[in-house]
């Protein structure tokens, strides 16, 4: 059983694809309202181990605990609630491209809540002063910059305001000043919302600002974990290339 | 190296019954995306209209200048509107339209389904908990099952129409005339059934392109070769859908 304390507990994750073996025993928990930064390097598997957290992938073995739940046994309906208090980043962003900025929103909106149409969208506008981008409410994804999307996708994904919130790469690609920016903003939904983050970042700026600890996933495995410092001073030959 | 051929056609052949299997289990299912349908249903006309009324009319226009012709060598012009109204309900108005609407809308909603697939859209619905199947596929499949019908009695209104017009060029042909000959052979229920068949091969190439584009993984390279799939696959399906109901028409109701 896992540590009431724990928001997500992740106990000896193993994943293939068509044999080629991805993750060879995962294990982390993060712990209430904490942020929690995923490095390594590109193809590790990072992705693949934040999409088991939703279940958008069944682990070969493992389990994983969500509020202190196995999220491997649930109806598709207690699926269903857990997944609307958490709210996925995803590394391409993945906004609905047929909709507009303020549809992508009030897609959710409107499928989840009984809010009126005032409120759906004082809810929205505020969503998107939250990533600085009010004057994008009627632009579709296709006239936005990737760093527009990305900031977008991450008022998407708070917009239904959940409790957990993971992010794929949300700085990656990003200029320095929007890095600071998103980066800022998961601090503050952490403070201000009591929100528990898990971050898969390359990016150490991000991860120095947003991280209380990180994990440093290498070959399926988590190879070493810390605060951001201590991977740093890491003596692993991995660690060092990494952090250069 | 024809087995791994044969593998790919059993999955694929798999793939398409259990997304048959998911369409049936969720088709009832509660909500219904009213809104999403209605938009579907206004894209699949709107996007098919004009191309089903081209083809339906020079298909009516051909048919009428060449059978003309034969009939004559056997003394039986008299019969042109009959022949046109039977083969042109019967089986050249459902067919040609199904064949050309696999193509409109098969490739275009394997291309949109697959593009979707690929840039983690359909994920994202999924993790919003907002059904991706339901919402997407369902819509869509129920968007082509009522649109063929409906496409194919437009075919059916202006290849009969085209027809007439050619055939009052080249004789004088009162319309009343026309039609009454063209009407006088066809039965109702060669009608109802070979326009309600369509309804089924809607139901064919939505289900096929929507599991091909739902079921794309990799990139955009394979997002292409879903839409060409579609098409291809979709066409074919509907043919042999044809064989078989064409063959049950004559159980049910003789030739
Ligand atoms: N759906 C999938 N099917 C097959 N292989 C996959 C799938 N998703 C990811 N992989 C493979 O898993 C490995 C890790 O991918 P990913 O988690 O995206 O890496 P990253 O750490 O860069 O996010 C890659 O080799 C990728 O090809
Ligand atoms: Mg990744």
């Amino acid at each position: 059983m896992p540590d009431a304390d724990n928001v997500i507990t992740i106990q000896a994750l193993h994943k293939a694809f068509g044999g080629h073996q991805v993750l060879r025993g995962v294990s982390l928990e993060v712990p209430r309202a904490t942020s929690l930064a995923v490095m390594g390097g590109s193809g590790t598997g990072k992705s693949v181990l934040l999409k088991h957290i939703v279940r958008l992938m069944d682990p070969d073995e493992g389990v994983i605990w969500v509020h202190g739940r196995r999220i491997d046994v649930l109806s598709l309906s207690e699926l269903d609630a857990l997944r609307l208090r958490i709210g996925f980043l995803f590394q391409g962003g993945a906004l609905f491209d047929s909709m507009t900025v303020t549809e992508n929103m009030d897609f959710m909106l409107r499928h989840h809540t009984s809010m009126t149409e005032e409120a759906r969208l004082d809810r929205i506008m505020e969503a998107l002063a939250w990533v600085n981008l009010q004057p994008a409410a009627g632009q579709f994804p296709a006239q936005l910059s990737g760093g527009q999307k990305k900031r977008i996708a991450l008022a998407r994904a708070i917009i239904l305001e959940p409790d957990i919130l993971l992010c794929d790469e949300p700085t990656t690609g990003l200029d320095p000043v929007s890095v600071r920016t998103v980066s800022e903003l998961l601090v503050r939904l952490r403070a201000e919302r009591d929100m528990t983050i898990v971050t898969i970042t390359h990016d150490l700026l991000c991860a120095e600002i947003t991280a209380d600890a990180a994990v440093f996933l290498h070959e399926g495995r988590v190879l070493a974990r810390g605060t951001i410092a201590q991977l740093k001073a890491h003596e692993h030959p991995e660690l060092r290339l990494f952090f250069g | 190296m024809v087995f791994p051929q044969l593998h790919t056609f059993f999955e694929h052949a798999g793939r398409l019954a259990t997304f048959a299997g998911k369409f049936f289990a969720q088709v009832w299912r509660r909500p219904f995306e009213g809104r999403e349908l209605i938009c579907q249903l206004d894209e699949t006309g709107t996007k098919s209209l004009v191309l089903v009324l081209v083809t339906g009319c020079a298909i009516g226009i051909v048919l009428s200048m060449q059978s003309r012709g034969t009939l004559a060598r056997f003394g039986a012009e008299a019969v042109l509107p009959s022949m046109l109204a039977l083969s042109v309900i019967k089986e050249i108005g459902p067919v040609i339209t199904s064949l050309v609407l696999a193509g409109r809308l098969g490739a275009g909603i394997a291309a949109e389904l697959g593009s979707m697939r690929v840039t983690e859209q359909i994920d994202a619905l999924e993790v919003a908990a907002l059904q991706p199947f339901r919402y997407l596929v369902v819509t869509r499949v129920l968007a082509c099952i009522v649109m063929f019908p409906l496409m194919t009695i437009a075919c059916d209104i202006v290849a009969l129409g085209g027809g007439y017009i050619e055939a009052s060029l080249s004789s004088d042909l009162d319309y009343r005339l026309f039609a009454d000959q063209a009407f006088s052979s066809l039965r109702l229920s060669d009608l109802l059934f070979s326009t309600s068949k369509t309804a089924v091969f809607g139901f064919i190439v939505g289900l096929t392109s929507c599991s091909l584009g739902y079921n794309v993984r990799g990139g955009t390279r394979e997002v292409g070769q879903a839409a060409m799939q579609a098409v291809v696959v979709s066409s074919l399906l509907v043919l042999l859908a044809d064989v078989l109901m064409v063959r049950i028409d004559l159980i049910l109701f003789g030739s």
